[in-house]
Order: structure tokens, then sequence, then C-alpha cells
């Protein structure tokens, strides 16, 4: 097998995970494609420690539990945004608009 | 020339290739759908499938502690947070036409013009690197209280290997890690409770 398969299906997840964070207004949906995008960065990392030895192994280990801290505290702000405005429209949170 | 080809044939792997194509065709489907579809059940669903065809992935580079890791962590924990999120804010559960904003054409431009970049550039840099797992397969030495120790002779040396190396040279990011997630566990609740 190839390194770059795996990195180029890498490159794919996290386009289509930005592809979500820009297009997507419901904060839930935008902390998925969050996930997405750090997934990729998982693949890329495991892929290149086959090369390099198991730091990349233990960097996509604290990939994950950042990103579980990440869809903890973001969850807890997306329900905090829902009360307080009935709303998880993320476009219509626009109060820092210059 | 002959050496060359010869040196393809014994490192072309056939089974890991095809269950990487099937398996990179779903995942690639699987997230298309998840930043696309209307329903926002079915975005969570289909997360299910990207995350699951990861730690697959992770099985095919044999990182086999990582995959059971990906396995609990995302499909276990982190999805059913997401459920109970989109159920705690009361988000339509069938089909709605109102969870994309109106930049959809320009989040495809940034989306191509993104995988193009990456594309290009890790196919010139990387292109024809084969993997060969040379790096799991050094002897793993340690040094616990002044013994040395070989590890990699039984079944689970790997993952043993790994545990050497979260607790040996990576020990303090850990610990600072244990210290992000109690923060992080604090804030939410602070965030998430009601006064």
């Amino acid at each position: 097998m190839l390194l770059n398969q795996f990195l180029l299906l890498a490159a794919v997840l996290f386009s289509v995970g930005v592809y979500g964070v820009i297009v997507r207004k419901n904060g839930v949906l935008v902390l998925m494609s969050v996930e997405l995008i750090l997934n990729a960065v998982n693949i890329n990392l495991i892929a290149f420690s086959t090369y390099w030895g198991l730091g990349g192994q233990v960097f996509a280990l604290f990939v994950i539990a950042v990103a579980a801290a990440e869809v903890g505290v973001g969850l807890a702000i997306v329900l905090l945004i829902y009360r307080n405005r009935r709303s998880v429209d993320i476009d219509q949170l626009d109060e820092l608009r210059g | 020339m002959t050496g060359l080809l010869a040196a393809a044939e014994t490192t072309f792997d056939v089974p890991g290739n095809v269950a990487f194509a099937v398996l990179a065709v779903l995942m690639v489907v699987a997230a298309i759908r998840v930043v696309t579809t209307r329903n926002i059940v079915h975005a969570a669903l289909w997360l299910v499938v990207v995350l699951g065809g990861n730690a697959v992935v992770y099985l095919i580079l044999q990182a086999e502690f990582l995959a059971l890791t990906q396995l609990l962590v995302y499909i276990g924990a982190i999805i059913v947070l997401f459920l109970f999120g989109i159920m705690l804010t009361r988000a339509p559960l069938g089909k709605s036409g109102d969870l994309d904003n109106n930049q959809r054409w320009i989040g495809a431009a940034v989306g191509v013009l993104l995988l193009l970049v990456i594309g290009y550039a890790v196919t010139r840099t990387w292109g024809s690197d084969r993997l060969d797992f040379a790096a799991y397969d050094l002897p793993q030495v340690s040094d616990v209280a002044g013994s040395t120790v070989e590890i990699g002779g039984s079944g689970n040396g790997r993952t043993q290997a790994l545990a050497n190396e979260i607790f040996g040279s990576y020990l303090i990011p850990f610990e600072v890690v244990s210290v992000l997630l109690t923060g992080a566990l604090i804030g939410a609740i602070v965030l998430a409770r009601r006064d």
C-alpha cells in the first residue's frame, strides 16, 4: 500500500469537513463537521507514524481526547445558545459584527 | 528495472488495497452525506459510518489500540452526546430545508480548492512512498527502574510500546491532557447548568 492513498483520503475528508463548517448553520451540525476534520488529521498522524515511530499514535490519542473535550464544551455552548434564543442558528449570532 | 518490478510485486498488497478502496469510497460518501443531508439525525448516523471507517483505517495501518479507542470514545460517547444535543435543542427530526445557509457555492469552491492544494502537495512529496511499517518493527527497549527490558516479543508488543511511549517521552503532555479534560468537564457543567 502507498502512503499517499491514506493522505489523499484524509485530504478528501478534511475538505468535506471544511465545506460543512462553512455551509451548515445548525450548531450541532457544525460540531459534527469539526469532528470530520479532526478525524482526517488522525488518519494522517497514524499513517506517518508507520514511518517515524509511535509518536504519531500518541498524538492521535491526544487529538481524540481534545476532540472529546471540544464536543463537551461545544455542545454545552450550543445548549446555552438554544436556551437564550430558542434557536441554534449560528448565522443569527452576529452581535460581534463591526 | 527488473529489480524495481520485483520489489513492486512483493510489496503490492491486493487484499489490503481492495479493503482500502471499498472503505475509502464508503467513508467519502458517508462524509458527504453528513454535510449535505437534510435530516439532522441522519447526519449523526452517517457520522457513525465515517468514524467506524476511521477505526478500520487505523486497523489497516496496524494501530489496534487507536482503533479500539476510536470505537469507544467516538461511537460510544461522542455520537451519544451529539444525539443528546439534537434532542435537547429540539432540532427538527424530519426533513428540514433550513440546515444550510446560502453560501453553498462558496463552501464548495473552498472545499475543492483546499482538496486540490493538499492533494497536489502530498502527491508531490509522498507520491511513491510505500507503507512498510518499518518504524513499528524497530526493537522497542524500555528502561524501567534501571533494568532494560526488550518489548515486542509477545503478540501485543505494539500496544506495550505505545504505552511505553505515552508514559515515557510524552508523560508531561499526557498529564496536561488530563488537566484539559478536567477543565472541559468543569466548563461544560458551569455552562450547561441552570441557575
